[in-house]
C-alpha cells in the first residue's frame, strides 16, 4: 500500500515522513498546526519498511523554518522533510539535532531562572544511552526527552 | 587571565588558574592587609541569608581596603517590592565594579553576568554552584597535603543532593585522586558523577560505614546528613548516629590526614574532635578569607 493512497498528496509545500508512529502527536503540537491555515494531512501506522510502521505529515504551501526543523530533529531525529513543487520532491533532508536548542524548549528545573524571569532558554544538546537530552546553561541540569515541553 | 573574568561555575576557570588562585590565596594568607582596593566599591547582594559566606566575603574586601554596598537579604529591597532581578542587577553594575551574589533561584548568577557592565562572583545559587567554597577547598586541600595530586579523599554525608562534594569531586578529578564514598545507601553520590569519574578513569568505592573506611585516607571531607533530605523519618533516625565523626575514630589514621567540613556543623563532627591537630574545619573557614581575597584581587586584575 503507498502511503499516496491513504494520505492525500500535495501540489506544493512540506512532507515530513518516517516519523516514528508515536512521535506524530508531538511533531504536529510542536509546528503548531493549529495556528495553520493551509491544509494538513496526517496519517499514523503506515506500514514502513525500516521502522514496521510510521506516521506522515503533509503541510500544503508552507516550508518549514531551520527553528520547526530543530524542532523536529529534538522530537524524532529520524524524520525526514521533504519540500514539494509540482507534486515532486525538490528536496528531501534528513532533520539534525543541533549542537545547542535555543528559545522554544522549557527547562523542566522549577527552580532555574529561566521559570522566574524573562530569560530566554539555553541549552546544550547531550546524549547518553541513546536517549537526548538538553543541558541548561542556566542552572546546569539536563533535561531529558520524556521530560521536554516546547514553550 | 582572569581579569574581568566572572566566577559562576567551578568549570569556568582551567587548572591554571585554580593554582594562580591558591598561590595569591598563600600571599594573602602571609600578609592579610593589603589595600589593592582603595577607591572601589564591591557589591554584596545576598538575597538570601548566609552569614558565613556573607562575613567571609566582606572580610576579604575589608581586609582589601574596598568598601562595600548591599543588602543580606531580599525583604528590605526592591525586589520586595516587585523589581525584577534583572533590573536590580541592571542598576548595580553601574555602582559597583564587582557584584558578589548569592540567590536562591538556580542560573541567577550565569544570568547576571551576562547582563552586568561588572564581573559576578557566585556566592551560591540554590543547589547549583558555590565555586569559592569549592577553591577554598582546594586551597586548604594544597595547604595541609603540600599536593593536590593523587590524594585519597573520603567524602562523608549526604553525598547526593551536597553541593559542595560534588564540585570538589568535579575538582579533584584533574588531579587523579582516589575517592571513598561514604553515606547512607538512600544518599549515594549520583550516578552522573560516577560515570564522569569513569569515563577519566579515577577509582572510588562505596560504603556505608563510616569507621572502617578512613584508615587510609588523606582527606576526610564530612557533610551533614540532614533530616529534611528523608522521606521516611525512620530511615533517619538509623543513619543519623552512625555518620558522627568521634574523636576514637581517629586512632590509626594517617598523620598527614585532616578533617573538613564546610560548615555549619550540627552533629556530624562530635565536638571532642575539634581538639585534635586532625581537626581543620575552623582553618579551613579562615582559608575561605584568603581564598576569596585572591579571587577578588585576580578578576579585579590588581595580582
Amino acid at each position: 500500500m503507498k502511503e499516496e493512497l491513504t494520505v492525500k498528496a500535495i501540489e506544493n509545500g512540506t512532507v515530513i515522513d518516517h516519523i516514528q508512529a508515536d512521535k506524530l502527536y508531538k511533531i504536529l503540537s510542536i509546528i503548531g498546526i493549529e495556528n495553520f491555515d493551509t491544509p494538513v494531512f496526517f496519517g499514523n501506522n503506515l506500514p514502513s519498511k525500516k521502522y514496521g510502521t510510521k506516521a506522515i505529515i503533509k503541510i500544503a504551501d508552507r516550508y518549514p523554518s531551520d527553528d520547526d526543523a530543530n524542532k523536529i530533529a529534538l522530537i524524532d531525529p529520524k524524520a525526514v522533510i521533504n519540500i514539494i513543487k509540482d507534486f515532486k520532491v525538490v528536496d528531501k533532508r534528513k532533520v539534525e539535532l543541533p549542537e545547542k536548542i535555543e528559545k522554544f524548549v522549557k527547562c523542566f528545573n522549577p527552580k532555574c531562572i529561566t521559570n522566574h524571569e524573562k530569560v530566554a532558554t539555553k541549552f546544550t544538546v547531550v546524549k547518553k544511552d541513546g536517549k537526548i537530552g538538553l543541558k541548561c546553561r542556566y542552572c546546569e541540569k539536563i533535561t531529558w526527552e520524556d521530560n521536554i515541553e516546547i514553550i | 587571565m582572569m581579569k574581568n573574568k566572572s566566577l559562576i561555575s567551578i568549570s569556568d576557570y582551567t587548572k591554571e588558574e585554580y593554582f594562580r588562585i591558591l598561590e595569591v590565596a598563600a600571599e594573602f594568607e602571609k600578609n592579610p592587609n593589603q589595600k589593592l582596593l582603595d577607591n572601589y566599591v564591591v557589591a554584596s547582594l545576598f538575597f538570601e541569608p548566609s552569614t558565613r559566606t556573607r562575613l567571609s566575603f566582606e572580610t576579604a574586601i575589608q581586609r582589601l581596603g574596598g568598601r562595600v554596598i548591599g543588602f543580606s537579604e531580599a525583604t528590605n529591597t526592591s525586589q520586595a517590592k516587585g523589581e525584577s532581578f534583572n533590573d536590580t542587577i541592571m542598576t548595580i553594575s553601574k555602582y559597583a565594579d564587582l557584584i558578589v551574589m548569592r540567590h536562591p533561584i538556580e542560573g541567577s548568577a550565569r544570568y547576571a553576568s551576562e547582563i552586568s557592565r561588572v564581573p559576578i562572583i557566585n556566592a551560591g545559587d540554590g543547589s547549583n554552584q558555590h565555586p569559592t567554597q569549592c577553591l577554598l577547598d582546594l586551597y586548604s586541600i594544597y595547604k595541609t597535603q603540600g599536593t593536590l595530586e593523587n590524594l585519597k579523599l573520603c567524602l562523608v554525608g549526604d553525598l547526593k543532593y551536597g553541593r559542595t562534594v560534588h564540585s570538589l569531586l568535579m575538582a579533584m578529578s584533574e588531579f587523579n585522586p582516589t575517592f571513598n564514598f561514604i553515606s547512607p545507601a538512600s544518599l549515594r553520590m549520583p550516578q552522573e558523577y560516577k560515570d564522569y569519574l569513569d569515563s577519566k578513569g579515577i577509582k572510588y568505592n562505596e560504603y556505608e560505614e563510616l569507621e572502617p573506611n578512613i584508615k587510609d585516607a588523606d582527606i576526610v571531607y564530612v557533610t551533614r546528613v540532614q533530616r529534611e533530605r528523608f522521606s521516611d523519618l525512620l530511615e533517619y533516625e538509623k543513619v543519623k548516629n552512625v555518620y558522627v565523626l568521634k574523636n576514637k575514630m581517629l586512632e590509626g589514621t594517617k598523620d598527614n590526614m585532616r578533617v573538613l567540613h564546610p560548615l555549619p556543623r550540627v552533629n556530624e563532627i562530635d565536638t571532642d574532635v575539634d581538639s585534635n591537630p586532625k581537626a581543620y574545619y575552623f582553618e579551613q573557614a579562615e582559608n575561605g578569607v584568603y581564598t576569596r581575597m585572591a579571587i577578588i584581587a585576580l578578576i579585579l586584575g590588581l595580582k
